[in-house]
């Protein structure tokens, strides 16, 4: 009796490790199957994006949606940025003596990494949603294929605009909210303080340097990119009707968060190595 | 005098997994005919009739549009002979984000030479057509379902096409409307002398505005005539449709 529920046992451990094994297999498969897929897509934007006819008012159309309607919540999101890591960071430079360092190093902290991960971070939840949204919902209620059918071609007219006024646009919103984050940080210092505005801005240009600048606003460009291309990878390739549309808007912002830090991360390695 | 043939399908075959959903689909059209294809719901209409416009690639056969082989054209050619074809959605498919005067411009953003005045011109006379003139300034989203229908309608034929392609035009509409819907597929036909292929499995759809019908059970067409042939047919399938109408 115990021998057989030894073997059975056995037996049991062994079908879980199978269908695990199993289950990974699929996981796996599913992955390199996406990379693929998105691969695709990716050198499909890119051919279609060099092939006439051109669509520049659905380009200027979306830059004015992408980049001007999404300036408040940028505006905000910085201002409230740059207070905030001025009023955390005083106490502890405080201890050592060292206050009047406070705007540089803000300065530095915001320009090369919190301004443009937050601000792409933000820009992923507001933007890359909403592509995936939109066109998800387009493509559910056949908008896409009423589009291919009239001859148009809805990749270069959707996809190909929404990425290339993304990628154009996200360095913009960047700068400007580096700039609010600034004004944010020169309200923080004053809130226990009393520096003039332009002391406070020439302590901050003072060890500001190229290198600083520069690469932060080259990987935003990587980052807008990103963002938009999974939003429209997502979005276009929907299925599943209204569900379809959800999962699209979701993971959108997830797979582009991921890609934001991933890419951050290899932004900082090059940087490194240069400088 | 000699008859044109516009479509000209041969023996389509389509399979999605272990679904033969098309499994020998054969028919020819003639210019100025409304052939309606009929059948269940989920009998491979909405398949078929994307297969036409090469929006789903079909496994085997052949599709010939207005002389030109479907499968054998390169995508701009593919998109030339789609401007010639009309293809009004199940859902109408008018672009949310659009007025009615943008959804109808749309097809003709590629006629740039055309003067703002003409395109205008174009844009009224389809509106017309379907008697929604004054729904020119209003959204997609401020419109009722028949009233969608018809915009799409008119946007079909905003390019004048010589074929038009009609997934199931009278779905979720009151009797009324889909009467409406029908006349007007007929009076589109006459004023225009296009073909038309009717994907319906509206009995008084098919009734009012088709020359032929087509009967699709199980990815097979299984009869073919005029609707007063089929309504005489000894076949069950066929006459079970007849029968519901006569007993509503």
């Amino acid at each position: 009796m115990l021998a057989n529920s030894k073997i059975s046992n056995k037996m049991d451990s062994k079908k879980v490790t199978t269908s695990s094994e199993n289950s990974y297999g699929k996981s796996l498969k599913g992955f390199f199957e996406e990379v693929t897929l998105l691969t695709r897509f990716t050198v499909r934007f890119f051919k279609e994006l060099i092939k006439p006819p051109y669509e520049f008012n659905e380009f200027f159309k979306q830059s004015y949606l992408i980049g001007y309607k999404s300036l408040p919540l940028i505006a905000i999101t910085g201002f409230i940025m740059g207070l905030v890591l001025t009023i955390q960071s005083r106490p502890t430079l405080a201890q050592f003596g060292a206050e009047s360092w406070l705007p540089a190093m803000v300065a530095v902290s915001i320009i090369r990494e919190i301004g443009p991960v937050v601000t792409a971070l933000i820009f992923a939840g507001k933007v890359g949603s909403g592509i995936g949204a939109e066109l998800a919902s387009m493509k559910v209620t056949e908008q896409i294929d009423a589009m291919e059918v009239s001859g148009i071609n809805p990749f270069k007219y959707l996809v190909v605009t929404r990425i290339l006024s993304a990628t154009l646009m996200l360095p913009i919103l960047v700068i400007l909210s580096d700039v609010i984050s600034l004004y944010g940080a020169y309200i923080g210092v004053n809130l226990k303080g009393d520096v003039s505005f332009d002391l406070f801005f020439i302590k901050i240009f003072d060890k500001l340097v190229f290198t600083d600048v520069f690469p932060a606003v080259i990987k935003t460009f990587f980052f807008g990119f990103v963002v938009a291309l999974l939003g429209c990878y997502k979005g276009y390739n929907s299925s599943k009707g209204t569900e379809g549309v959800a999962e699209a808007a979701n993971t959108s912002v997830v797979y582009a968060s991921l890609m934001i830090f991933i890419l951050d991360m290899i932004a900082v390695q090059v940087t490194s190595l240069f400088s | 005098m000699e008859e044109i043939i516009v479509a000209d399908i041969s023996h389509l075959k389509k399979s999605f997994g272990d679904n033969d959903v098309l499994k020998d689909i054969s028919f020819k059209i003639k210019q100025g005919e409304n052939l309606a294809v009929f059948g269940k719901s989920g009998s491979g209409k909405s398949v078929l009739i994307k297969c036409l416009v090469g929006l789903i690639e079909p496994d085997d056969g052949k599709v010939v549009l207005l002389d030109s082989d479907v499968s054998e054209l390169n995508n701009d050619e593919l998109n030339v002979l789609r401007k010639k074809i009309g293809f009004l959605f199940q859902s109408a498919a008018l672009y949310d984000s659009m007025t009615v005067r943008e959804n109808l411009e749309f097809p003709l953003r590629d006629l740039k030479s055309k003067p703002q005045q003409e395109i205008d011109e174009l844009v009224l006379e389809a509106l017309t057509n379907v008697g929604l003139e004054e729904a020119i300034d209003k959204m997609p989203s401020e419109l009722s379902g028949g009233m969608r229908k018809r915009v799409g309608l008119a946007r079909t034929l905003i390019l004048k096409p010589e074929i038009i392609l009609y997934d199931e035009p009278t779905t979720g509409l009151d009797p009324i409307t889909s009467q409406e819907i029908s006349e007007l597929i007929l009076d589109i036909q006459k004023k225009y002398n296009t073909a038309s292929i009717i994907i319906t499995h509206d009995i008084e759809c098919a009734r009012i505005a088709a020359n032929r019908i087509i009967m699709i059970k199980d990815g097979t067409s299984i009869a073919e005539g005029t609707y007063e042939e089929l309504s005489q047919s000894k076949d069950e399938f066929v006459r079970s449709f007849f029968n519901i109408k006569s007993r509503s």
